[in-house]
């Protein structure tokens, strides 16, 4: 299987190079009108069908690791190293991903997924697809020659030369001669296993959310420097990638959000973000992400903020190269870099032949990106969408800098430092803030320009909403200063309630006014109203929807500023206290099976003098690794999670330390995903049309529901 | 009118500094929350890359002898800054969970305040300029069309053509 699949990564190789080739060719003779023995149609032809059997040649290397995976096949290193007899079925699938060669196959391979699907709706714009393609299978051809040379995934263990295709040994050779057997090493019974922090249900998906994420921005980017390379006229190309773009922002939060919940209950620490360089690697280039989502619409409806969006997607593309740069290539440390190597290199290298060819195509096209419009007034929706753009790159570079500035500080005084999460809730949270505040203020403004009385007209019930959410904070016992000190953590949640109810107040007036026109104009009642109005424009109560999951995220982040701790070694029968909870141990017990030996303590809880619920804290000691793994035990509620975490035991007592920890409004935070991905679905179903008996009078409802938007 | 407005206006600050002043009024009191606050800004120095009030490694070899340490200072009276310069001396710079406000190690805490206010400012410069350029073309585009419309205004133009025998700029 290792030849099968070092076959079809070459092959892979050499579609991919013939692609960009052929392609490039082929639009160098579209664009000179050359006239050649091939037409430079049928080229182009050949150059995306060499596309398409890349896909299918990837994805035989795909599949031919994941069957290795399952066939214990352990003279493959990667095998041998990331998997054994032992790991369940799920587990051995998540293998594909768990290292540093199988990641970047997975990598490659919905690249190619991606391009594949692209190809297959070429007949939408024929050209502009050309040229986006030939962009994707440059993209592609890097990341095939690192499979093939730099991190191939289908390496043998040492002293396993035998019959087997070494592609890297005889390139520039003769194609295809076996290598002589040296000398053949006995094949390990079995492998070293997974990493203990990998076995978790969630991570059979949270990387593959995150990689469709980053590898799905290439899309858009593909499509942005194809426009700007043969000055496609008009904004169709924003038209064409908008699913393209929703759909790979969609799956980038959604992986992001995964690795939270995932550190939150595998880690054991108690929190679920702690500013690791990984953590910060897919967080820039969501912040990119969603500002290029929001400016391409100001490119979209006003032709404005050209130049801008095309800056904006490049960043995004680089981000997400530059993360996986930085965490593994070792520049920085990280607690859950699982896959580290010298492919950094290779990784730089890249990145500075595609900032030298984009700079070369923006240069030379500039011209093609002057704004149709600019922005008419300060107070405007227009100028809103800008300070939005701002405050987003502003927090993606505090993220950039707070993980490039060890570095920095290493180099310039030579001694290193750590910025972990004090620098970060000193810095970017107040930014959050502020951005909380935009996402509450910026659908009240209207487009153009606004007079002092609409302004005044739309802020007053959210204004109220704030001050009351501020006060009802201060009434259920939120401080701003202890014990005479001021409180950063109770004073930003304070600030987060009150953004977050003016906020929802805001966007939920949007929907009222909305359905009551509506309401009016087809005699339905409120509800239907608004169900009918989101569905006549999808797009934009989707994105209010999606703004709605944001502010319940804020609110449950803003939880974590009343967040408390208990320690304590627990006896048999032994009690501790936290918040409204009595934690009383009934036993503590040891478990064994094929791939861990576990202990865990049984934990009766007490509330109000009833017993409510019992808990397993466990920590789990893998056979294979000798890894240690905490499985944490969470009792989540709308208002707090009970988070429990086994410790282990006293070496002198011999009995359990059990660290208990109420962690406020958590659940708040996965619910907000929830909502911003029916948000984000809605944005992207298709808005329904008025039946042609009811348009007179919906058309009136809508002009009065636009009117009242623009005021 | 205008008087209304005012004294809403004034009002309305009002009441917002009295909040202000009520929210920095009230406060709480915990005993252990120095120790928790401080061991959130230190960190484990085992290479878990864990807080120091976060680590959770069993049998951990640092974090442990840490603590005892942390918690004797705070019961010895010692300052925040002076624990932390304490930590620093022991275990180098990275025991400290943020850089050290001073020296070059400033610069990691001013760059992100200094890009926020240069953009900020950048922007609203740029908007109030677009918007400055557009209200001028607007001003202009309306003189030209009153000049057009108002019989006086083209009777002075017809003049000032006949006595410069030029177009008068029109």
């Amino acid at each position: 299987m290792a030849t099968f699949g070092s076959f079809s990564l070459l092959i892979a190789l050499m579609l991919a190079f013939y692609n960009l080739f052929a392609g490039a060719v082929s639009l160098r003779l579209f664009a000179t009108g050359q006239a050649t023995r091939i037409s430079p149609q049928r080229l182009a032809s050949s150059a995306r069908r060499a596309g398409i059997a890349g896909f299918l040649a990837i994805s035989c290397a795909a599949f031919a690791l994941v069957w290795s995976a399952f066939t214990n096949d352990f003279s493959i290193a990667y095998i041998l190293q990331h998997s054994n007899r032992a790991l369940p079925g799920a587990y051995k699938f998540a293998a594909l991903w768990s290292g540093q060669e199988g990641s970047l196959l997975l990598w490659g391979w919905l690249l190619a997924a991606f391009s594949f699907v692209l190809r297959l709706r070429h007949k939408t714009d024929v050209r502009l697809y050309a040229y986006a393609g030939t962009i994707m299978a440059g993209i592609q051809l890097f990341f095939l020659l690192v499979l093939n040379f730099a991190a191939r995934p289908f390496a043998l263990i040492e002293g396993y030369l035998t019959y087997i295709f070494e592609p890297h040994l005889i390139l520039g050779t003769i194609i295809s001669i076996p290598h002589a057997v040296t000398n053949l090493a006995v094949v390990p019974d079995d492998g070293n296993g997974l990493n203990p922090l990998l076995q978790y249900p969630e991570m059979v998906i949270h990387p593959p959310m995150l990689y469709l994420g980053y590898v799905g921005f290439a899309i858009p980017f593909a499509f942005a420097l194809a426009a700007l390379m043969m000055r496609y006229p008009g904004e169709k190309w924003i038209k064409i990638t908008r699913t393209w773009t929703l759909v790979t922002w969609l799956f980038l939060t959604c992986g992001v959000f995964l690795g939270m919940h995932w550190a939150y209950a595998v880690l054991g620490w108690g929190g679920y973000w702690g500013w690791d360089p990984v953590e910060n690697a897919s967080f820039m280039p969501w912040l990119t992400g969603t500002a290029f989502l929001h400016s391409v619409m100001m490119q979209e409806k006003k032709g404005m903020m050209k130049s801008w969006n095309i800056w904006l997607i490049f960043s995004t593309f680089m981000l997400t190269l530059l993360g996986t740069l930085l965490t593994r290539a070792g520049l920085v440390s990280s607690v859950h870099a699982f896959a580290q190597s010298s492919i950094g290199a290779w990784f730089t290298g890249f990145m500075i032949v595609v900032a030298a060819f984009f700079l070369f195509v923006y240069i030379l096209n500039r011209s093609h990106l002057k704004p149709e419009h600019t922005v008419d007034s300060l107070v405007s929706r227009e100028s809103s969408f800008l300070f939005n753009n701002l405050i987003l790159l502003t927090a993606c570079f505090v993220v950039l800098w707070g993980t490039l500035f060890p570095i920095l500080s290493e180099f310039v005084s030579g001694s290193k430092v750590t910025v972990g999460a004090p620098f970060y809730n000193r810095v970017a949270i107040p930014i959050g803030i502020f951005l909380l505040f935009l996402v509450g203020i910026c659908p009240l403004l209207p487009w153009r320009s606004t007079s002092l009385k609409a302004i005044r007209r739309n802020f007053v019930l959210p204004m109220v909403a704030m001050w009351l959410a501020i006060g009802v904070g201060l009434l259920c016992g939120v401080r701003i200063s202890e014990d005479g000190k001021f409180s950063e953590g109770g004073f930003y949640a304070l600030l987060a309630f009150g953004f977050a109810a003016c906020a929802v107040t805001a966007v939920l007036s949007e929907f009222v006014r909305g359905a009551m026109v509506i309401a009016r104009q087809t005699k339905k009642n409120l509800a239907e109203a608004c169900v009918l109005l989101v569905r006549r424009n999808t797009r934009r109560y989707g994105g209010f929807i999606v703004h709605i999951g944001v502010v319940v995220v804020f609110i449950g982040l803003a939880g974590s500023a009343f967040t408390k701790t208990n320690e304590q070694e627990l006896a048999l029968h032994g009690t501790m206290t936290i918040g409204p909870y009595r934690l009383e141990c009934a036993g503590f017990t040891q478990d064994a099976n094929d791939n861990y030996q576990s202990e865990y303590a049984k934990l009766n809880v007490w509330q109000n003098g009833q017993m409510q619920f019992q808990m397993y804290p466990e920590k789990r000691v893998y056979l294979v690794s000798q890894q240690p793994q905490t499985m944490v035990a969470i009792h989540s509620t709308l208002g707090w999670d009970l988070y429990v975490v086994y410790e282990g035991t006293n070496p002198d007592t011999g009995q359990p330390i059990i660290k208990a920890i109420m962690n406020p409004l958590v659940s708040w935070i996965w619910a907000g995903l929830g909502v911003m991905v029916l948000g984000t679905l809605i944005a992207l179903t298709p808005s329904a049309k008025p039946n042609a008996g009811r348009t007179a009078g919906l058309a009136a409802g809508t002009e009065k529901i636009t009117e009242g938007a623009n005021q | 009118m205008s008087r209304f407005m005012h004294s809403s206006w004034s009002r309305c600050l009002q009441a917002t500094m009295l909040a202000v002043v009520v929210c920095f009024s009230l406060g709480a009191t915990d005993a252990g929350s120095r120790f928790v606050d401080l061991g959130h800004r230190l960190m484990c120095t085992c290479g878990c890359s864990q807080l120091l009030g976060e680590c959770n490694h069993v049998g951990c070899p640092e974090s442990g002898r840490e603590r005892k340490e942390l918690s004797d200072a705070i019961a010895a009276g010692k300052s925040d800054q002076q624990i932390f310069d304490w930590f620093a001396t022991k275990y180098g710079t990275t025991v400290l969970a943020a850089p050290p406000n001073s020296g070059f190690n400033r610069l990691a805490w001013i760059a992100p305040f200094v890009v926020l206010a240069a953009a900020l400012v950048g922007t609203t410069f740029l908007v109030l300029r677009w918007s400055g350029i557009k209200l001028i073309k607007a001003q202009a585009a309306a003189a030209t069309e009153s000049a057009l419309t108002d019989p006086a205004e083209r009777e002075r133009i017809e003049r000032i053509r006949r006595e410069t025998d030029a177009d008068g700029g029109f």
